[in-house]
C-alpha cells in the first residue's frame, strides 16, 4: 500500500489544497486576529494583546454562550424525539416506499434554508397559514402568537436540522435485525421494554451521529433566531456577525469564534467518547 | 398423559394463498414432537402461530385447555429457539440468558441462580461475559437454547434449530438436545426438513406437505407403516411398484405387476390401484432360484455395487427395465456377498414386510 496510484495522489492533493485554502488558512487568520487589537482607522492593529479574551469573560458575554448552548442542546433533543419515530417508520416501511420517504426527507435540501426560513414566517405569523387552519378547525378561537417567540425559533431550528438527525438514525435502525425484536417478544418483553432494551441500544451509533450533526450547526446558526425570534435573544452566531459587520471589532469577533470552535471540539470529543463506549459495548 | 397443547382445525392463509388447512394436533406433556416436511409445507408457520408471531385465520389454539388465539407473544408461556438464534448482539451471554427472567421482573438473586444453572447446563459457564459473536456457531446455538429454557416454558419451540450447524456438530447437538429434553421434562416441538434428524430425536413425528398433515406417528410407525406415498417417499429410500388390484378376498389381496401376480395380506381398505413399497434393506438377493424363500420375487441383472461400509447397495435392473436398490449387510468372513456386475439375481422379501399403498 506504499505506492499510491496517480489518481489517488491527484485526488488527495486536491482535497488537501482545498482544505488548506478554505478551512485551515481562514481559521488560522481568525486565531491570529483574535490576539491582535482593534484599530480606529484600519480593522486590525498588529499589536499582540489578550484583551479580547479577557473581555469575553464578562457575565453578559458568557450568558450569550450559555444561551446558545441551551438553544442548541434543546434543539437537538427535540429533533431526536421527533426524528426517532420518523426514522423508525421509514426503516420499517416496505422497501418500495422507503426510497420515496427518504426522498421526501431530502427534498427540502434543494431549497436554500434561508428561503425556507422566510417561508416559515408565512406559516407561523399571526394571520398565517397555521393560525388560519387552527381557527378554521375550531381548535383555537384566538390566533396564536408564535412569531418572534422562542417557540418560533425552536420550530425553525428543528425544521431545518431534522434531516441531519433522521438520516443517520434511519441508517442505524435499518441495520437492526428485526428477528431480535421477535426474540425479545418471545422472551416476554412488552413493546416499551423492547424499545428500551433492544431498539435504543442498537440504534445508539445513529443517535450519537445525528446528535453531532444537529448540535454543531445549531450552535452557530444565527439567521433562524434572527428571522423567527426577532433577534430578541442574542446568540453566539449573531454576536460574532455583529462584531465583524456592525461594531467592526475583528479581534473580539475572532476571539468569540475561537471560543465557539473550542466548545464544538469539546462536544465532538464527548460524543466521540460516547460513540467509543457504545461501540465497545456492542463490539460488532 | 395430559394434553398440553391442542391445535383444533387450525388454518392460516395470506390473501388468497392457503398456508395451513385444517390442522388437528394434540401434543402431550413431556413429549418430543417433530414437524417434518419439505420447505414451504407450513411447518414453520405452525410454530409461529403457537409462538404468537402470526394470527390464526381459523380454528383454535388451546394451551392447557385455555384458548390462546388472541394472547400476544410476550404473554405466552412458550419460548422459541430461532433458526438464526437471534441472540442480542449488544448483550453478554449472561445478559442474553437473563433477559426473559428480567422481563418477568424476578428478584436479582433468583435470576442469578437460574442463569448460572443454565450456563452450567449448556457448558458455557466460562464464557458468560463474552458477546455472542465471540462464540462459535455451536456455542451460540447452546446459548439460544439456554436463553429459552431458563424461562421454564410450558412448551419449547425449535425452528430448524440445528440446520445451520455442520454435519458432525449437528449429530452431537441432536443427542445433547434429546438428553436435555429428558432431563428437563419440557415439551419440545421441533421443526425440521431433515428426516434423519426427525427419526433419531422424536417421540412422535408429524409429517406435513402442502399445508396438510400427512401422518402422525412414532418414528417406527412412520418408517414402517407410511400412510401414503408422500410419507413413504419423504422418509427413507424405497422401491416402488405400481400395480393393479385384481381381486380381494377377506384380508388377502391379489395384485398384478408386469405379468407377475402377488398374493399379499393387508388390513387396509383396497382400492383399484396399489403401490407396493419395499425398502432396500428388506430385499434379499440370491443367485439361485432354489434359495429364494418366497413365492413373490423379481429377477434382474446386477448393474452396480455401492460400498457403504456396514452395508453394500446393489443396483439391479429388473426384467422390465426398472431399476431397484437392495441393501445387504456386509460380512467380511462370508463370501455370500461376492457379487459381479452383470450377474443374474433373484430378489425376494419376507412376506408382510412390504407396504401396500392403495390409491385410485
Amino acid at each position: 500500500m506504499n505506492k499510491l496510484s496517480f489518481f489517488s495522489k491527484i485526488s488527495i492533493s486536491l482535497v488537501l489544497v482545498w482544505l488548506v485554502l478554505f478551512a485551515l488558512i481562514p481559521n488560522f487568520l481568525v486565531i491570529i486576529s483574535s490576539f491582535l487589537t482593534k484599530g480606529d482607522t484600519q480593522f486590525l492593529l498588529f499589536e499582540f494583546s489578550l484583551d479580547s479574551y479577557i473581555k469575553l469573560f464578562d457575565y453578559t458575554y458568557l450568558s450569550v454562550f450559555l444561551d446558545s448552548m441551551k438553544l442548541a442542546i434543546i434543539t437537538t433533543l427535540i429533533a431526536l424525539i421527533i426524528s426517532f419515530p420518523f426514522a423508525y417508520i421509514i426503516a420499517t416501511a416496505p422497501k418500495k416506499f422507503r426510497f420515496i420517504l427518504l426522498l421526501l426527507v431530502i427534498i427540502p435540501f434543494w431549497t436554500s434554508s434561508l428561503v425556507r426560513t422566510y417561508a416559515l414566517i408565512a406559516i407561523l405569523k399571526t394571520k398565517g397559514l397555521l393560525n388560519a387552519l387552527l381557527l378554521f378547525l375550531g381548535i383555537i378561537d384566538q390566533p396564536l402568537e408564535i412569531m418572534y417567540t422562542q417557540t418560533a425559533v425552536f420550530i425553525g431550528m428543528v425544521y431545518t436540522l431534522l434531516p441531519f438527525m433522521i438520516l443517520p438514525l434511519y441508517a442505524s435502525i435499518e441495520k437492526i435485525d428485526f428477528r431480535l425484536i421477535e426474540a425479545a417478544k418471545d422472551l416476554g418483553a412488552s413493546k416499551f421494554q423492547i424499545f428500551k432494551t433492544i431498539i435504543i441500544p442498537l440504534s445508539l451509533p445513529g443517535i450519537i451521529a445525528g446528535s453531532t450533526l444537529v448540535l454543531l450547526p445549531a450552535l452557530g446558526m444565527f439567521f433562524i433566531p434572527d428571522i423567527l425570534g426577532g433577534a430578541k435573544e442574542l446568540i453566539i452566531g449573531s454576536f460574532i456577525r455583529n462584531q465583524f459587520l456592525l461594531f467592526r471589532d475583528w479581534p473580539f469577533g475572532s476571539a468569540a469564534s475561537v471560543v465557539l470552535l473550542l466548545i464544538m471540539f469539546l462536544m465532538l470529543a464527548l460524543l466521540a467518547k460516547a460513540q467509543k463506549i457504545s461501540a465497545s459495548k456492542e463490539k460488532q | 398423559m395430559e394434553k398440553l397443547l391442542v391445535l383444533k382445525e387450525v388454518s392460516k392463509s395470506y390473501k388468497d394463498t392457503t398456508i395451513l388447512e385444517n390442522i388437528n394436533l394434540d401434543i402431550f406433556q413431556g413429549e418430543f414432537v417433530t414437524l417434518l416436511g419439505p420447505s414451504g409445507c407450513g411447518k414453520t408457520t405452525i410454530l409461529r402461530l403457537i409462538g404468537g408471531f402470526e394470527e390464526l385465520s381459523g380454528g383454535q389454539l388451546l394451551l392447557k385447555d385455555k384458548n390462546i388465539n388472541d394472547l400476544p407473544a410476550h404473554q405466552r408461556s412458550t419460548n422459541t429457539v430461532f433458526q438464526s438464534y437471534a441472540l442480542f448482539p449488544h448483550m453478554s451471554i449472561y445478559e442474553n440468558i437473563a433477559f426473559g427472567l428480567k422481563m418477568a421482573k424476578l428478584p436479582k438473586e433468583q435470576i442469578d441462580t437460574a442463569v448460572k444453572e443454565a450456563l452450567e447446563m449448556v457448558k458455557l459457564s466460562q464464557h458468560s461475559n463474552k458477546k455472542p459473536h465471540e462464540l462459535s456457531g455451536g456455542q451460540q446455538q447452546r446459548v439460544a437454547i439456554a436463553r429459552a429454557v431458563v424461562n421454564k416454558p410450558s412448551i419449547l419451540l425449535l425452528d430448524e434449530s440445528l440446520s445451520a450447524l455442520d454435519y458432525k456438530l449437528r449429530k452431537e447437538m441432536q443427542i445433547e438436545l434429546k438428553m436435555l429434553q429428558r432431563k428437563l421434562g419440557i415439551t419440545f416441538l421441533f421443526v425440521t426438513h431433515d428426516q434423519e434428524e426427525a427419526l433419531s430425536m422424536s417421540d412422535r413425528i408429524v409429517v406435513m406437505n402442502e399445508g396438510k398433515i400427512q401422518q402422525i406417528g412414532t418414528p417406527k410407525e412412520i418408517y414402517e407403516e407410511p400412510s401414503n406415498l408422500f410419507v413413504a417417499k419423504f422418509i427413507g429410500e424405497g422401491n416402488y411398484f405400481e400395480s393393479q388390484v385384481l381381486e380381494t378376498n377377506e384380508d388377502m389381496v391379489t395384485l398384478s405387476y408386469d405379468e407377475k401376480i402377488f398374493h399379499l395380506k393387508t388390513k387396509k381398505e383396497p382400492k383399484s390401484k396399489c403401490t407396493i413399497l419395499i425398502r432396500p434393506e428388506d430385499f434379499r438377493a440370491e443367485r439361485k432360484l432354489e434359495d429364494v424363500k418366497s413365492k413373490n420375487y423379481f429377477v434382474g441383472e446386477l448393474e452396480n455395487i455401492i460400498y457403504k461400509g456396514t452395508t453394500i447397495d446393489l443396483l439391479i435392473k429388473l426384467e422390465d427395465g426398472k431399476e431397484v436398490i437392495a441393501s445387504e449387510f456386509y460380512n467380511e468372513d462370508s463370501d455370500a456377498l461376492e457379487y459381479e456386475i452383470g450377474m443374474k439375481l433373484y430378489l425376494y422379501w419376507v412376506e408382510g414386510w412390504e407396504v401396500l399403498l392403495f390409491h385410485e
